[in-house]
């Protein structure tokens, strides 16, 4: 897990300027892969605005970004320029509530209508 | 290569000699596996903190010959 000073500002100013970012494979509307799919539904159950970044067409994120979080896979969730977690945790999280309420915490609004 | 049942146990053993460990083979192409892991060395450390553990027990083979391992992370009640 390789990352050099340029892809590291990358991420850093990605995950700083949005407050939620999903480093995934695919896009929200086409993902490419079951887990990054999963994580995208549980973000739009939630109505959480995100940005979708697709690692398959940024090699250079795609391995970052692993070692930017210490995390071997993708997707990867970042709250408020923090690592929340892959689809694991974001699973156990939704099914316990904790993310609506973690998402709360970090003033991220949501709008399960949407 | 895939891996084997097996060997993903005993690597998580290695790093976390207490812990009880169930691995399920999801689809049986050794590629795809859920483990539950329970053990005292999670005790107080967040989600993300207590997967990265067990991800160093696996020595590098998470995202590579391991596709996908759900993981389930607890300290012993």
């Amino acid at each position: 897990m390789s990352l050099d000073e340029a892809t590291k500002q990358r991420i850093t100013k990605e995950v700083t300027d949005n407050e939620v970012v999903l480093f995934m494979k695919g896009t929200p509307v086409f993902p490419m892969c079951g887990f990054s799919a999963a994580s995208v539904q549980i973000l739009s159950h939630l109505g959480v605005r995100f940005k979708g970044i697709n690692v398959m067409e940024d090699p250079a994120i795609r391995e970052g970004i692993k070692a930017y979080s210490d995390w071997p896979t993708i997707p990867q969730l970042y709250v408020k320029g923090e690592f929340a977690g892959g689809c694991d945790i974001m699973k156990e999280m939704y099914m316990s509530g904790e993310l609506s309420q973690f998402m709360a915490e970090q003033g991220i609004e949501l709008d399960p209508a949407a | 290569m895939a891996m084997q049942a097996a060997e993903i146990e005993a690597m998580i053993q290695e790093a976390f000699p207490d812990a009880t460990i169930e691995i399920e083979d999801l689809r049986g192409d050794g590629d795809h596996y859920a483990a539950t892991v329970v053990s005292q060395a999670f005790a107080g450390k967040s989600r993300v903190a207590q997967h990265q553990l067990v991800y160093k027990a696996l020595k590098g083979k998470m995202g590579g010959e391991l596709h996908a391992l759900a993981l389930t992370t607890r300290a012993p009640a």
